[in-house]
Order: C-alpha cells, then structure tokens, then sequence
C-alpha cells in the first residue's frame, strides 16, 4: 500500500493533538471551579499606561477606576458628584478655595496612610511637573482642566487654575484655585486626579518621565507599579497576552470587593469580543454593537445600558463655504432633516432626539430653545429665501468606527443625505476612515461643509459638553460669535451655582438661535456581562464598578 | 559559504535604506498625524501643534529622517508615540507570538501539503487529486478572516472545543521568559500552560494555513508529476529498485526544490500578513500592533516593526537558500 505512511502521519498528528487537547480542556475545566471568583472582561483596548496622571484613552481609565480613587467621584450610576476619599467639601465665600474633610482610616495599597498630606503630595507633583511631564501628550487631562503648570515651559500654554494644596490637619485639605471656574469639582472625579500613595510616587520615580520630546519614556511607576487606595491592588500586566490582572485589596476602607481577581482582556474586534463571551472565554464586555443588543439579551446575557451621556451633530463649517454663514441656510439644514425617524431606525433602543447640545440630566439643559421640525417645503423656502436653491454640500463621515454616539455612521450619513437631497441640496460624499483621516479633516479646519462628530462627557457639567465645541472660534465650526464666547466666559467663571445653570440655559437658548450646528440623538452605549454576572450598576461616565461584581450561585 | 552568508547579510544594508527612505516619505505623506489619533475629539490647536512641536513633526523631513537614521544605526528604534515604550520591547512582546502563530501554519501546510501533494501526482485523475486539486482551489480563494469566523464560529461557539481568540489562558498565570508560550510553558514545566498555548494556536493556525497549504499540494502535485515523467526514475525503476528507494531518493528528493523555494517565500509572506488572522482571534502578535500603529500614525512603531520584519524576510531567504544544498547538492552556494 502506497499511502499508508501519509496516512500513518496524519493518523499521529491528529493522535497528538487530540491528546493535547483533552490534556488542555481538563485544565481548563478544572480551574474553572477556583476561577469563580474571577472575571475575565472583555475590552477593546490596550491600556497604554497605568499612571491616570498621564492618561486620556478610556481603557487605561477604565483600569485606573478600580485601582485608584479620587476626592469626589460620580455617584454609582450617575454623574452627580458624590463623596469619594473625600467626606464632603465646600467652597469659601469668594468660590477660589476649595476645602475637603478627607476619609480616616484609609490605607494605600502599599500600607501606608491615606491622609491631607498625601493629597497635597499629589497636586503639588502635577502642578510642578517640569520638562516633558508638560508635553500635551502627556498630562493632557490637567491641561485641559488646569491649563498650565507653576512655572509653564512652553509660551502657549495658559496659566494654571491650580493654584496651591494645604493640608490642614490629616483629615482637611484645601485646594486654592486662580479664578473661579464651573469645572470645579466636578473636574476632580477624573482618574486622572487619582490619589497615589506618595511613598510609591517616590520609590519607582513617577515624575521622572525621561528621553527627549520626540522619545518619550515613561518610569517604571507608570508601567507597572500604580499604587492607589481602590478596592483592586494592581497585580501584573501581560503585555503579550494582552492581560491586565487586578486582585482584591483585602484591607479595602469600604465594601470590599467581592471578585478575588479581575482580568481585563483586549480583544480589539467588536464580533471576536461577542463569540468569546458566547463560548465562555469572558464575562462580560463593553462596546458592545447596537444591533447585537437584543440578540444577547434574548440569550440570556446581561446587557446594561448605560444612561446615554453624549451628544450626536451634525457640524456646519461657516468658513468652508460662504452660503452657510446665511442662518437661514443652517435653519433650512435643520428643517430637512427627520431626526425622529433616524433615532428610531438605527439608534439602540432608548435613544433620543437631542433639543440641546447636552443631554438632559446635566443642569442647565433648556427644553425652551428653538425647535427645528421635521419640514421640507419650509427648508425648501428658506433655502429660495437665502437664495441657496442650487446648493452642494462636502459631506464629511466617517469609515472603520463605531463611537458610543454614532453606532453606524454610513447608515446615519444615507439616512441624512437623502433627507438633504429630498430638499434640494446636492451632496458630495465624502467617506474618510476615523483615525487619524476623518478626525484630522474635521477638526483641523480643512474644506468641508457637513459633518457627523460628538463627544461622550467626561464629568456632569455643560462646559465639558458645549463649552469644549463652542467656547471660541475653532477650526471645526469656523464662525466667529463675540457676543457668545463672552457669555461662556462669564459661565465658566460665576462662582454661583444658580446663577451658572441660569446662564447655561440662555447659552443653550443662543446656540439654538444661532444654530452652528444640529444636534442630532443622545444614543445609550451597552455593556454586557455574562449570565450569570450580578451586580453591576452601569454608568454613563463609563464608571462601573467591578467592585460590586460578583457571580450568581 | 561563508562569502555568501556574509555578502547576502552586507546587501541587507542598501536595502534597508532605500526601504526605510520610501517608508519614511510616504508614512509622512499619510493625511493626519499622530497628533490626531493621541487626542481623538478632544484635541485644542494648541495642543495638537504643542505635540507636532515636541514630535519633531514641524521639522523639515530630511532633519527628520537624519535623526532617523542617526537613532537606527546605533540600533535605536526610538520609543512608541502611543504606549511610549521602547519599539524593541514592544516588538519583543509581540513578534513570538506571530512566529508561533506562523510555525503553526507552516507545520499544518508542510505536515498536510506534501503528502497530499504527492499523493495526488501519484494518483493523477483519480478521486483524491481531483478533490486535492480542487480543494486547494478553494483554499486559495476564501478569504482568511471569513475562514477564520467560520471556524470559530463551529469549533469555538457551538462545540466549545477550542478558546476562540487569545493566546493563553489568562486565569493560568503563566510565566513568561522568551515570550514564545508553548517553550516557556516547557521552560518551565508549567504543561498545562504550554498545552494551553498549543490549544490556543490550532484554530488560528488552521486559518492562516489554507492559503499556503494550497500552494504547497499544488507545487508539490506539479513538481512531483515533472519528476515521474525524468528518464532518472524511470531508470531507477527499470533498475528495479523499490518503490520505497526510488520514491524517497529520486522523486521527492528531486521535487523538493521549488517546494522549498516556495516554503521559504510563503513563510515570510504569512510572518508579516498575519494581520487579519491575528485580528479576528485577538491574537497578540505583530500584525494586529501594525495595523493599530498605522491608525495611530506611530511612525516610530511602523518604522522599526517594518525594518525588522524586512531583516527577518531576508533571513528566512538565506536560510531556505542555505537548504538548497542540503537538498540537493548539486546546487552549491558560491
């Protein structure tokens, strides 16, 4: 017989990795019963570093959250600002200083106390960052908050907002700040103001962020060696197996935790996180499709959805083409569209029109503005008004993306480019892929007309919505609006909070009026946990708690 | 022998110089920057000019490049934009997993080509060199990733058989010293976690196995039939040699050449195409890291993962062109 050595062969391969596999599957199976108490959660993402300090990517976030606490953070499930390492706080009369009545009895996961010192140990560390602790890249969530540094190396950055820390005694601390600004608190419920025990910021050398501006290195702090207060204690970062393994801290302050280990995964294909948790290999994951919602809870999954904290528009660029400076043009936009019709159709189900820039539960949202119905002969007479009858639009939208507010962007583009052209508009397509394509050609200013964008809000105030798009001119919108950026001015710095939602209100009241853009939905994201995941409360920050995780008996 | 080993490793470098100059303008010529991906929608101008500013980005390019190549020849391939480790050690955590990735398919393609190849040829027109012949056809033409699903879809999903993307268990907690997880689990006698990894790379290595197993059956399948047809084996068969002798000695020492050649190039092919394999499965190699890289505009990362691969090819090569000899020893390296 010719083939009986192939044969043979074949036969012993197929011997051999069908032993292994029973070997392997015995393995796994038998530690499943131990693994109980852990968590494999499915992500998207590679955190890039464990230093929130110097983070802005939500998953490096995301591991912070359960690792490191900050003095006030949002309250589960919301985005009010709720007690964290802090008791209480409140403000002196003239709304700069900021005094904080700290927890007792609170230890770093490194054994040390947690006390006023510490804290002022942690804003003095981000306030006197030095060299490349400045870069942008870097520290981009203080700057953002904070402008700029005690002693700023760089001209163009703005002067700090942060002005000092005093403690007191261990248990209070004030914070001074240079002006007055509606950021604060709130802004402190950002991981990236998270408390580190200074002991560990000292041991691996957390502010020595080393080689030259275009080659920076992080210290060993940052990449493995976060040392906070939270209810999971950093244990190690498989880099090559893409896993990030937390265990409980037992001497936790609070509940502790009720998971021994929790592992994040990244599994960076939204359909490849879908089959690992259908086959077992995770529990749980987030950025979840919008149309797979219903097919996963109909098998028994545990999808959370999360109170939708984002804002879907449609840009308008002012400057990219003269016609839509005309108000009357941006009103005929608005009219063309059937907002409704879209929301029903390809948003998840709990989606809603927008009638502001911001959604409702952040305060100052005014359901007084101006509505623009779903109207086509009025956008068709207003378009004859402007004499605008022959218009063409660049329509910019995005490939390859899903973002928690615009799930399906061809979709919402076909749907909103025929309701355009149902008015007379002639459209000019213009697909890009998201990064860094669609996002440089919008927010650089290059020529376009029409563009889908939206933001997910980092804490509950309306300046990180509308004041982060409309504050000043900005490539993305191209209209200059004196009167308006003057009005944010004067929000962003009204100690009162009455008076600050009063003039929120009337700044929501003027954008509606001067229409720079459409808001278009607020789209709830969805995360999901296995069947037999309890527990977890789901967080329109992104916030959730893997502390309270546990798995049904 | 050692002329040639050393010339083909000294033509490395005016390769690597003009590849590293055409990647560096065209990488630069790319819409966007890493400024861009660094700060999504939250970027100010200001920021996003501070970034280009500290990046060097708002230099001229030949300044660029010189600073480039002033890094690479002290074998300095700079630090990552987005992960801000060294590209070496990223490179390091990732390639193993690619090479164990590739091994894998190139085990099943070899392990399953050349026999089925040569069984065909000796069965030209019967059953099993139709079905080969067409079954590679196939093999050729389905897209790996749609592959990749299907088996996921029936293995992992609904039989449970096999973890349906990874490396490694994470829950085993295994320790890693060359990253290669099968050898370390080896290293250090952890079985279940070198059984475990070896788990982990059948599905994936089946996926990316059907394109090269289907040139290798038809390599293998044309080679072997040309060598049957030489006067050589037929005079070793008048001989009266036995099927056996003249099978191995003559028909496949023979039809081995271009099987190698073609080895050789397959593998280098898969080492840096693993992309979309390694995607579906989240496998941590270097294809999945590439594409991010090229999302995030990492120059650094793209350089040097494109350098090295480029200096790994040109080895895999040399090797297969070493073997030639070994093979055949009337072709002789000079």
């Amino acid at each position: 017989m010719r083939a009986s050595r192939p044969k043979v062969a074949i036969a012993a391969v197929a011997a051999a990795a069908l032993a292994v596999a029973g070997c392997a599957e015995s393995d796994r199976e038998g530690s499943s019963g131990s693994s109980n108490e852990t968590l494999v959660f499915g992500v998207a993402g590679d955190p890039k570093v464990l230093d929130p300090s110097f983070a802005s990517d939500g998953e490096s976030l995301r591991v912070a959250r359960q690792v490191f606490e900050t003095l006030v953070r949002p309250e589960e499930g919301g985005t009010k600002v709720s007690p964290g390492l802090a008791e209480s706080w409140e403000p002196d009369a003239a709304g700069t200083t900021w005094t904080f009545k700290l927890r007792s009895g609170v230890k770093f996961h490194d054994g040390t106390d947690f006390n006023a010192e510490a804290v002022c140990t942690n804003f003095d560390r981000w306030y006197n960052a030095k060299g490349l602790m400045q870069s942008p890249d870097v520290t981009a969530y203080w700057q953002d908050i904070m402008g700029g540094f005690a002693a700023n190396e760089d001209d163009t950055l703005p002067e700090s907002l942060f002005k000092s820390c005093t403690a007191t005694d261990a248990t209070t601390v004030s914070l001074a700040f240079t002006r007055v600004s509606s950021k604060i608190p709130a802004a402190l419920m950002l991981p990236s103001f998270s408390i580190h025990s200074p002991k560990a910021l000292q041991e691996h050398d957390a502010s020595n962020v080393t080689g030259s501006a275009d080659d920076i290195k992080y210290p060993a702090y940052a990449t493995g060696h976060p040392t906070g207060t939270g209810p999971f204690k950093f244990r190690s970062w498989d880099v090559p197996n893409k896993t990030l393994t937390l265990e409980r801290n037992e001497d936790y302050w609070g509940e502790k935790a009720k998971l021994k280990s929790l592992i994040f995964r990244t599994i960076s294909d939204e359909n490849a996180r879908k089959q690992a948790l259908r086959s077992g290999d995770i529990q749980g994951y987030d950025l979840v499709g919008p149309a797979d919602v219903e097919p996963l809870k109909g098998e028994g999954f545990n999808v959370l959805t999360r109170p939708a904290f984002n804002i879907l528009y449609l840009a308008i660029n002012q400057k990219g083409n003269p016609k839509l400076a005309d108000l009357k043009v941006r009103q005929a936009l608005a009219h063309a569209i059937n907002r409704q019709a879209l929301v029903d159709s390809k948003l998840p189900p709990g989606a809603q029109v927008a009638v502001n820039f911001f959604p409702e539960t952040v305060e100052g949202w005014n359901g007084d503005v101006t509505k623009y119905d779903y109207d086509v002969e009025k956008a068709k007479s207003l378009l004859a008004e402007a004499g605008a009858s022959d218009l063409t639009l660049r329509f910019h939208y995005p490939t390859e993306v899903t973002r928690p507010y615009m799930p399906n962007p061809k979709d919402l583009f076909e749907l909103v480019s025929a309701d355009l052209q149902a008015a007379g508009i002639k459209i000019e397509p213009i697909p890009l892929k998201w990064s860094p394509d669609y996002l440089n050609a919008t927010t650089s200013g290059s020529a376009h007309d029409l563009h889908f964008l939206g933001w997910t809000g980092d804490y509950g105030d309306g300046y990180n919505f509308i004041g982060t798009f409309f504050d000043r001119q900005k490539d993305e919108w191209g209209f200059n609006n004196p009167a308006l950026f003057e009005k944010f001015k004067q929000a962003d710095t009204t100690a009162d909070q009455a008076a600050k939602v009063a003039l929120y209100k009337e700044i929501n009241a003027d954008i509606m009026n001067f229409l720079p853009g459409v808001p278009i939905s607020h789209a709830p994201p969805a995360i999901v946990f296995g069947k037999d995941v309890t527990g977890v409360k789901a967080s329109p920050l992104t916030d959730e708690r893997f502390s309270t995780a546990e798995f049904k008996s | 022998m050692f002329r040639f080993i050393v010339r083909r490793l000294l033509q490395l470098i005016p390769t690597l110089f003009g590849l590293s100059i055409l990647l560096f303008i065209w990488l630069r010529r790319l819409p966007g920057g890493p400024e861009t991906a660094i700060l999504g929608e939250r970027g100010t101008p200001e920021m996003r000019a501070a970034i280009r500013r500290n990046l060097g980005l708002d230099e001229p390019i030949l300044i660029q490049y010189g600073r480039f190549v002033r890094r690479m020849v002290r074998l300095d391939l700079g630090t990552s934009i987005s992960t801000k480790r060294e590209v070496t050690t990223e490179f390091l955590q990732r390639f193993p997993g690619t090479v164990e990735l590739t091994v894998t398919a190139m085990v099943i393609a070899i392990g399953i080509g050349i026999p089925l190849g040569y069984l065909a040829a000796r069965r030209r027109g019967r059953f099993l060199d139709h079905a080969s012949v067409g079954g590679s056809l196939i093999g050729i033409c389905i897209p790996v990733f749609f592959l990749a699903y299907v088996l996921k879809a029936i293995f992992s999903e609904n039989l449970g058989w096999f973890p349906s993307s990874g490396r490694q268990d994470p829950t085993i907690g295994a320790t890693r010293i060359t990253n290669f997880f099968v050898l370390d689990g080896l290293m250090t006698r952890e079985w279940d976690a070198a059984a475990d990894a070896l788990w982990h790379l059948v599905l994936p290595g089946l996926a990316l196995a059907s394109i090269p197993l289907a040139i290798i059956v038809r390599i293998t399948r044309a080679s072997v039939l040309e060598v049957l047809n030489e006067d050589f084996v037929r005079t070793a068969e008048a001989k009266g040699l036995t099927e056996n002798v003249v099978r191995r000695r003559h028909v496949l020492r023979n039809a081995m050449l271009p099987v190698v050649t073609s080895i050789g190039l397959l593998t280098g092919g898969l080492l840096s195409g693993a992309v979309l394999t390694e995607t579906v499965f989240a496998f941590s190699g270097i294809g999945a890291f590439l594409a991010e890289a090229i999302n995030q505009r990492d120059y650094p990362v793209l350089m040097g993962f494109i350098m090295i691969i480029a200096v790994v090819y040109v080895l895999v090569n040399l090797i297969v062109d070493l073997s030639y000899s070994l093979i055949d020893p009337r072709v002789r390296v000079r």
